[in-house]
């Protein structure tokens, strides 16, 4: 199946455009494309008529261009003859926003679409989803313009089977200033299912994560989909959810009751190298990082701050993850002291974390990431801003984020997310260097390059 | 791969759902998994033949299709040291439900795991390992794979068990063998991707590892209905 027209279509109709109610999800997503996006849009209804002075096709047939893309957005039972419509009208896929299949008890319905769609190996996404977010193309999600957060565009690609959820992270992920490459909701994936967007994704250029929000896999799509997620080359992050089972079954063996659904899950995501986000506090900045960096650390964490209890608190959170943080050697120790200011020499702790203490300026920050950085001991750098410290200057942010460039040593930051520390904050972010809210978030970030491989 | 008998077992346990303890281990004896020397019979006069043969003390075992958990009955008495223990014991079990014969094996010694695997909904056969015994649902100390097993998995399972310097030999005990544990769980993966379609879980526990061998002391398998 070739997914393309369904991201990228220069041609859209949209099944189901009413002439009496404005907020009709058809309508929403017809104005929408049509006012703010690239492609070309034509409202279908059956009977007909004027909306906003463009004619209306009563079928997808009439339309006198090639369809890349048909949005069906109308009663499910209907939905059976609109897509056999849209076959022979050449169309290049659709997108069922309808509910009522079976998450309403209509499996039958459902089964329906899917044969009709196999048949002739044309692909749909849902029914029962917001579909498919990839500006500057489409956007079928009804939901208003205005209403809507866009995130920039980026590299995180999100799937989800919840569209509320999916919306919600898009949010999130502007908040975090964290781009967006395309995202989709499958709702019930009769056809198009998480294995087929991985695919997709893989071979996207504009994707260097792709996050999934799931609910569950049916009889061995699991193992079908974890392997293809192990051999994907680009981060795969998963937020599972449903991670108690409903009602106590009985259950007749140690094994069977100690490997819960959950508890399989879990397991076997770490064993393919298939990053777990536990909540919803870890998917955002686990996609903020390995957006950055793509590949893995094992754990070796060298630590610089301005603040001695920061280094202690960083070094509390790296051991309760298993992160090791390496003493430092004493002639490394001895070369970091010939490099920072003769002032703080004396008052400086350098064994890791290397506390600069409250004394230090931009220069000291710098001399310290560069000598970390290129010590093996250490494979990731975490550096705890503290904007308040009266040496240190807003360019610092940027000044430490070429070091990385420079050495390739991945350095993730932690400065306190205030509007006043913006500046310090994009230092790092615009030089691709994911910021953390708090100190448990950067090691967090750490943990995340750390559960990007096998285990 | 399934060799005639095995295939016989398994057919010849559907209408009881699971694998009776006598069958299971010589299905996992023809796979090539060690099991203690054992002998099953509804006979006392057998029973105590094979006991003097191997030397007290024995375990004994109640078999019945009734009883999955034989500890839960009482189905299960160890350090038989006599003939008048081992009498005393076959008439107690003939009692139980189901009754089906005693099963009398030799007594191993070492530290006792868990090797399980399960038929999963999502991701097919996985194969689970961790420290075993009756308690090994207060301890839940394992690790969980999707089956089959490579290298790199036996070797992440036994490194990521909480118990592992129990394996290693804790003050002063020696460790156990691992080059058995690793081939025991390879061939027990093996096994468990032969028979995916007829299971949907075995229990091997305890599997007793002591410095030269892992032994599967207890065996239970579930079948699909």
């Amino acid at each position: 199946m070739n997914l393309d027209l369904l991201f990228k279509p220069r041609t859209l109709a949209v099944i189901g455009v009413s002439l009496t109610n404005e907020k009709h999800p058809a309508n929403v997503i017809y104005n929408k494309n049509n006012l703010r996006l690239q492609t070309k849009v034509f409202p279908v209804n059956d009977r007909g008529g004027i909306y906003q002075g463009e004619r209306i096709y009563a079928s997808v047939l009439d339309i006198p261009e090639k369809v890349d893309l048909a949005v069906i957005a109308t009663r499910a039972e209907i939905v059976p003859r609109l897509m056999a419509d849209c076959i022979e009208a050449g169309v290049g896929g659709a997108v069922v926003i309808s509910g009522g299949f079976a998450e309403a008890g209509k499996k039958e319905l459902e089964d329906r679409i899917v044969s009709i769609a196999k048949e002739v190996g044309f692909p749909f996404i849902g029914p029962n989803c917001l579909g498919v977010y990839s500006p500057p193309h489409v956007d079928t999600f009804f939901i208003p313009s205005e209403r809507i957060v866009r995130p920039e565009k980026g590299g995180v690609a999100l799937v989800s089977q919840s569209g509320g959820i999916l919306v919600d992270h898009m949010v999130k992920l502007a908040g975090e200033g964290v781009g967006l490459s395309m995202a989709v909701s499958i709702g019930n994936k009769a056809l198009i299912r998480e294995i087929d967007l991985l695919e997709y994704f893989s071979g996207d250029p504009e994707t260097k994560v792709i996050a999934f929000y799931i609910e569950g896999f049916g009889e061995r799509e699991g193992r079908e989909f974890i392997v293809k997620a192990g051999q994907c080359s680009k981060p795969v992050v998963v937020l599972k959810a449903g991670k108690t089972s409903m009602g106590g079954r009985a259950v007749s063996s140690h094994t069977a009751s100690m490997a819960g659904d959950y508890e399989v899950f879990s397991s076997v995501l770490a064993q393919y190298g298939v990053v777990e986000a536990k909540d919803e506090f870890e998917l955002i900045p686990f996609c903020e990082a390995l957006c950055c960096y793509q590949s893995f650390i094992e754990g070796k964490i060298g630590i610089i701050t301005g603040s001695g209890g920061h280094g202690a608190m960083a070094v509390d959170a790296c051991l309760s993850h298993g992160i090791s943080v390496p003493v430092l050697k004493e002639e490394d120790q001895i070369e970091i002291k010939g490099k920072i200011s003769p002032r703080i020499q004396a008052i400086a702790s350098l064994i890791n974390p290397i506390d600069l203490t409250g004394s230090a300026v931009d220069e000291d920050f710098v001399a310290a990431a560069n000598a970390l950085s290129r010590k093996e001991e250490v494979d990731c750098i975490l550096v705890l801003l503290l904007p308040y410290v009266p040496g240190i200057t807003s360019d610092l942010g940027a000044r430490l984020s070429q070091i990385h460039r420079q050495t390739g040593k991945p350095m993730i930051a932690y400065v306190p997310h205030v509007e006043k520390y913006l500046m310090f904050i994009e230092g790092f972010q615009l030089n691709r260097i994911p910021v953390a809210h708090s100190i448990e978030e950067a090691v967090h970030m750490a943990e995340a390059m750390r559960r990007n491989q096998p285990c | 791969m399934l060799t005639q008998e095995m295939k016989e077992i398994l057919s010849l346990s559907k209408e009881i759902g699971w694998v009776l303890e006598p069958q299971a281990k010589d299905l996992l004896f023809s796979a090539g998994i060690e099991v203690p020397r054992f002998f099953s019979t509804l006979q006392i006069e057998e029973a105590l033949q094979f006991a003097e043969r191997i030397g007290y003390p024995v375990v004994g075992k109640v078999v019945s299709p009734k009883v999955i958990h034989k500890s839960d009955k009482n189905g299960v008495e160890v350090g038989i040291d006599s003939e008048r223990k081992l009498k005393e014991t076959f008439h107690r079990f003939s009692k139980i439900e189901g009754f089906a014969g005693m099963l009398i094996e030799e007594v191993v010694s070492g530290l006792e795991l868990i090797l399980g695997a399960k038929n999963d909904y999502q991701f097919g056969p996985v194969i689970l390992f961790g420290m075993g015994g009756v308690w090994v649902e207060i301890y839940r100390d394992v690790v969980l794979k999707m089956a089959p097993l490579d290298q790199r998995d036996i070797d992440s399972m036994i490194r990521c068990l909480k118990a592992r310097p129990l394996l290693e030999g804790y003050r002063g005990a020696p460790p156990v063998n691992f080059e058995e544990l690793k081939k025991l769980l390879k061939t027990f993966s093996d096994l468990v991707m032969d028979v995916e379609n007829l299971i949907e879980s075995i229990d091997l526990n305890p599997v007793i590892c002591s410095p030269q061998k892992c032994v599967v002391a207890d065996a239970r398998i579930m079948l699909k209905p």
